[in-house]
């Protein structure tokens, strides 16, 4: 108790602890000094940042897409300005109220609201999200009059995608929309992420796929300083937009909108080439559809229609549809057969009207047979007796790898679509295909009766019309083979400079001329006095061409009888041509699906397509070859 | 013949007799420093500087008449302002409101008041006037009272909740113990029980308070949450580099990452304009306060004065070092203004009162002697 009486040692005492809570005091403040050293000189570098961080935001200005042209400089694919109505939810106190009164002065469907939802998820604060495009210009008005009331909705002017011509050439234009998560995976792929900050639309199909990452353009940044409350403030730095690049095609959009024209109601594709080139002149699918339905998302009822309709509008036929190639096989056959020397071109057959091998009776299209046959005479008046014969004598594989040379059952390369998963490959028959194609052993193996049918374009084969076209273009072009293109340059956006997508050989078959020269005179005399004749009369030009029928169902011994069997189930008609035929600048596949005779429904096409190409001819009315008589003759 | 001058001399000198020209210097350069930085962190928005400084007179004013009143005199204010708190604050904990989850507030019709704040002055000024009246007996007994008369107090006040109030409370209160000559075994003995009751102090905690510890312990766990504060200021101080981006040209502040940023957060606001230069002069001058104020202590004549003394100016120690500390994240963030800087009447008059007593001891200890 002592310690507490004297008042000197209390002084004392008082003092020392003074003393002790003096140096207390300087620790602690030493502590933080050494707190703001560590911060503000230490780690001054990651906060300067971190408070950059906070106070830029980086706006993306998406670029213009790429304009697309026809070989002409007709527009296909162009972007026009809309107004848009749109909502930056940082800056909207209430945002379901907000759009409620939004909706009492303009349109507002639940689909769009859906939509904006939808899009304001992935999205940050301060970005503005349309909930309207498209607004008319009473709408605009509309809005203007009340803005007042709306805080954080503008009307703002965007660009859109817009295909002037709608559903002409749309296979092979493609569409663009809404970014998915499988385009996300694409773009991160090619490693294009910062370009496509802010990009809410990529190509789907078609060259707008193909050349996405022409047609993009660089995304340009504004820098903007924001507030805590993600509120833009002030613009610091503008980095403009690249616009993308334009895509001019080797198409013609006029030869094309003809032929589409003079499809009508009826399935089918034709491509057409340039066969010194490659380039593609005209590629018709045939129904087609809307682009323009696809930009801004398609509603499901319109997809709904498209998928489910049974014509399949949708697929692309020309490089998606595989179909057996019927008789246009034949001058394939017999220039295989000249360049293997299993046959001369005078070399004959005698046709009694069917081959007999094993147990099978292999009929030829003409009751009564064709008498003696020559390769000439095989292919203008389309001898099958001919090429049973043959394909037995050459055997499969020879014929397969002759076939592969000309690229038949294989993908073209052609500009359409993501690289090599938009075409459709085709069955070349081979005993290797067989072996890979069928899992049981007793299917697996290849019956030399197999090969009979194979001959005349049926059995197992299976092209594309595309691949059709090429394997004929490389008749024309006396065996070398391009690569079929669509675009025949690109302008860069920047420069104004033209890169010429360079004619790109594949290979050179190094054909014997004179056996060309054989299978090139027989399909001239096919459209002279063969099977082409009819519909290649009076033509002012020389063409060569070959018809074909594919076989959908099998008769099994029956007569053929058009209109006595279902419009499904009736043959494929196919035609392949090219023309001039001395100096060929058009190679063409066409094929009219369930469309009977070659000659009759697809050759007029040819004849309308080459008239307009090589003339500048249009045809008199679109109903043209059908009302043309039919005529039984010695067709196949 | 009136002498003018002379009249206006002797006036003078009446007006200033009880003025500490040093504390006063100190304090005041320490409030330009505050006026400048609230007028940086409010004169974008809604205004402050012209009512903070309207605020400054008013508490000038208090100061003024505080440092008149003899020690005698502040000792008789001891139980009457100790027990009119404890009221106020069992009222309080009765009948207050709650303003933002904490019942801080007591409602009285045309006004409501927060005797918390009250407290900060009262207990200090209610222990030193116990132990300078049992200064001759002093034993174990009375250092256990003093503790009972801090501890009910700041219970009442942890309670509402109102932390930061109770540490400054209770830091005031403890200060005086400790000046009184608490011994060391048992400051050892309590620091370590304490130490050892952490775990039970958690369960006691609000939830909002555990979160507080937790993001200062990681701040990114919460970064749009709890952890804000501390991630906004930290990254305001650490951007504010060696010399400070320059009056009125803080980023963080004047885009408003800063929360409360004329209030709590003030360090923040001027920490990035100023830089670590700053915030040394900042330091130096609270060092100068601080001394300034240990000096009168040391030198005052009665036990009671040399207490009241001490803990006043350890008052503004802990003030100071828990809001630069919660600022700079070492702290967790519990709401203590930053001492003559941050916007706010109340606080700037009870700091006041604090410098009027520290003035009217150092001021009448001659008198006392005589």
């Amino acid at each position: 108790m002592g310690d507490f009486h004297n008042p000197d040692s209390d002084l004392d005492r008082f003092r020392f602890r003074l003393g002790f809570a003096a140096i207390v005091v300087l620790l602690a403040f030493g502590l933080l000094i050494g707190r703001f050293v560590w911060l503000q000189v230490i780690q001054h570098d990651f906060y300067q940042t971190r408070a950059e961080d906070n106070r830029i935001a980086l706006i993306p200005i998406v670029p213009n897409r790429g304009v697309i042209t026809d070989r002409n400089g007709i527009v296909l694919a162009r972007n026009y300005s809309a107004f848009t109505l749109e909502i930056t939810p940082s800056r909207v106190p209430n945002l379901e109220a907000s759009i409620d009164a939004l909706a009492t002065v303009i349109d507002i469907q639940p689909k769009d609201r859906k939509r904006f939802k939808r899009v304001m998820d992935e999205a940050k604060n301060f970005e503005s999200i349309p909930i309207r495009t498209r607004l008319t210009d009473a709408e605009v008005a509309r809005f203007a009059a009340q803005r007042y009331r709306f805080p954080g909705i503008e009307v703002k002017a965007r660009l859109f995608r817009q295909y002037p011509l709608g559903s002409v050439a749309s296979h092979a234009i493609g569409y663009i929309g809404r970014i998915t998560d499988r385009d996300l995976g694409w773009i991160e792929e090619m490693e294009k992420q910062a370009n496509y900050k802010g990009t809410d639309h990529i190509g789907k199909n078609g060259l707008e796929q193909h050349y996405e990452f022409e047609l993009h353009g660089e995304t340009g940044y504004e820098e903007v300083e924001i507030d805590a409350g993600g509120r833009a403030l002030r613009s610091l730095k503008r980095i403009p937009p690249v616009s993308g690049n334009n895509l001019s095609l080797s198409l013609d959009v006029k030869l094309q909108q003809i032929t589409e024209q003079a499809f009508g109601e009826r399935k089918g594709a034709l491509v057409a080439i340039d066969p010194s080139t490659g380039g593609i002149l005209a590629l018709v699918s045939n129904p087609t559809y809307d682009p323009n339905l696809f930009v801004d998302g398609i509603t499901p009822d319109n997809w709904k229609e498209l998928n489910d309709h049974p014509s399949k509008p949708m697929v692309n036929r020309a490089i998606n549809g595989s179909y057996p190639p019927g008789s246009t096989f034949k001058p394939f056959m017999a220039l295989a057969a000249l360049e293997m020397g299993k046959r001369t071109a005078n070399q004959t057959i005698s046709d009694p009207g069917f081959f007999n091998f094993g147990n099978h009776h292999f009929r030829d299209d003409k009751k009564g047979g064709h008498g003696t046959v020559d390769m000439y005479k095989s292919i203008v008046h389309s001898c099958d007796t001919y090429y049973y014969i043959l394909a037995n004598d050459m055997g499969i594989d020879n014929i397969s790898k002759f076939m592969g040379q000309l690229g038949l059952g294989q993908r073209t390369g052609i500009d359409l679509g993501k690289d090599g998963a938009s075409e459709t490959k085709g069955v070349l028959p081979s005993q290797e295909w067989k072996k890979q194609r069928f899992k049981k052993p007793e299917q697996q193996k290849w019956y030399a009766g197999e090969t009979i049918s194979i001959g005349i374009g049926q059995g197992y084969n299976s092209y594309t019309p595309i691949q059709l076209a090429q394997a004929t273009a490389v008749i024309a072009n006396n065996g070398v083979m391009f690569r079929p293109h669509i675009v025949r340059h690109i302008t860069d956006a920047k420069t104004g400079e033209k890169r010429i997508i360079e004619p790109q050989p594949i290979r050179d078959l190094k054909l014997k001329p004179q056996n060309i020269d054989i299978i090139r005179r027989a399909m001239v005399g096919v459209n002279k006095e063969g099977t082409g004749a009819r519909a290649f009369a009076g033509a002012p030009y020389e063409s060569a061409g070959k018809t074909g029928t594919a076989q959908v169902y099998s008769l099994k011994g029956a007569d053929y009888k058009a209109h006595s069997i279902k419009q499904e189930l009736r043959d494929h008609a196919l035609f392949i041509a090219y023309a001039p035929a001395d100096k060929p600048t058009i190679a063409l596949a066409v094929l009219v699906e369930n469309g009977g005779f070659g000659a009759q429904s697809a050759a007029p096409i040819a004849r309308m397509v080459m008239d307009y190409y090589l003339l500048g001819k249009l045809p008199a009315g679109a109903a043209q070859e059908d009302a043309a008589a039919v005529e039984d003759d010695n067709e196949e | 013949m009136i002498d003018i001058p002379g009249t206006l001399r002797r006036g003078w000198r009446e007006l200033v007799a009880h003025i500490d020209f040093p504390l006063l210097l100190i304090t005041m350069a320490i409030m330009a420093v505050g006026l400048s930085t609230v007028y940086s962190a409010t004169f974008d928005g809604n205004e402050r500087i012209f009512s903070q400084a309207g605020n400054m007179g008013v508490a000038l004013v208090i100061m003024w008449f505080v440092s008149r009143l003899p020690p005698q005199k502040l000792m008789s204010f001891a139980i009457p302002l100790y027990l009119l708190g404890l009221i106020l604050l069992i009222a309080v904990f009765l009948f207050g409101i709650k303003v933002n989850g904490a019942k801080r507030w007591l409602p009285l019709g045309f006004t409501r008041i927060q005797p918390s704040e009250m407290m900060k002055i009262a207990m200090p000024l209610m222990l030193a006037w116990y132990f300078q009246k049992y200064e001759a007996t002093l034993g174990f007994k009375h250092f256990f009272i003093a503790c009972l008369l801090l501890v009910v107090p700041f219970a009442l006040i942890a309670k509402q909740p109102d932390l930061g109030t109770a540490l400054l409370v209770g830091g005031a209160g403890f200060f005086v113990i400790f000046f009184a000559g608490l011994p060391w075994k048992v400051i050892i003995g309590l620091g370590a029980a304490g130490a050892a009751a952490a775990p039970m102090l958690w369960n006691v905690l609000h939830d909002y308070q555990r979160k507080r510890i937790l993001t200062l312990i990681d701040p990114t766990t919460d970064p749009l949450g709890a952890g804000y504060h501390i991630i906004q200021s930290t990254i305001a101080i650490g951007s504010g580099g060696t010399f400070g981006k320059g009056f009125l040209n803080g980023t963080q502040t004047h885009l408003e990452f800063i929360p409360e940023k004329h209030t709590d957060f003030i360090f923040a606001v001027y920490s990035e304009e100023w830089g670590l230069l700053g915030n040394a002069v900042l330091v130096f001058l609270y060092t100068l306060l601080i001394a300034r104020g240990l000096i009168i202590a040391s030198s005052a004549p009665t036990l009671f004065s040399r207490l009241l003394a001490g803990a006043v100016t350890l008052g503004f120690f802990t003030y100071a070092f828990i809001n630069m500390g919660m600022v700079s994240g070492i702290l967790p963030v519990v709401g203590v203004p930053l001492p003559f800087m941050s916007y706010g009447g109340t606080a700037l008059v009870t700091l006041f009162v604090g410098i009027g007593i520290l003035m009217s001891i150092h001021t009448h200890r001659m008198l006392v002697k005589k």
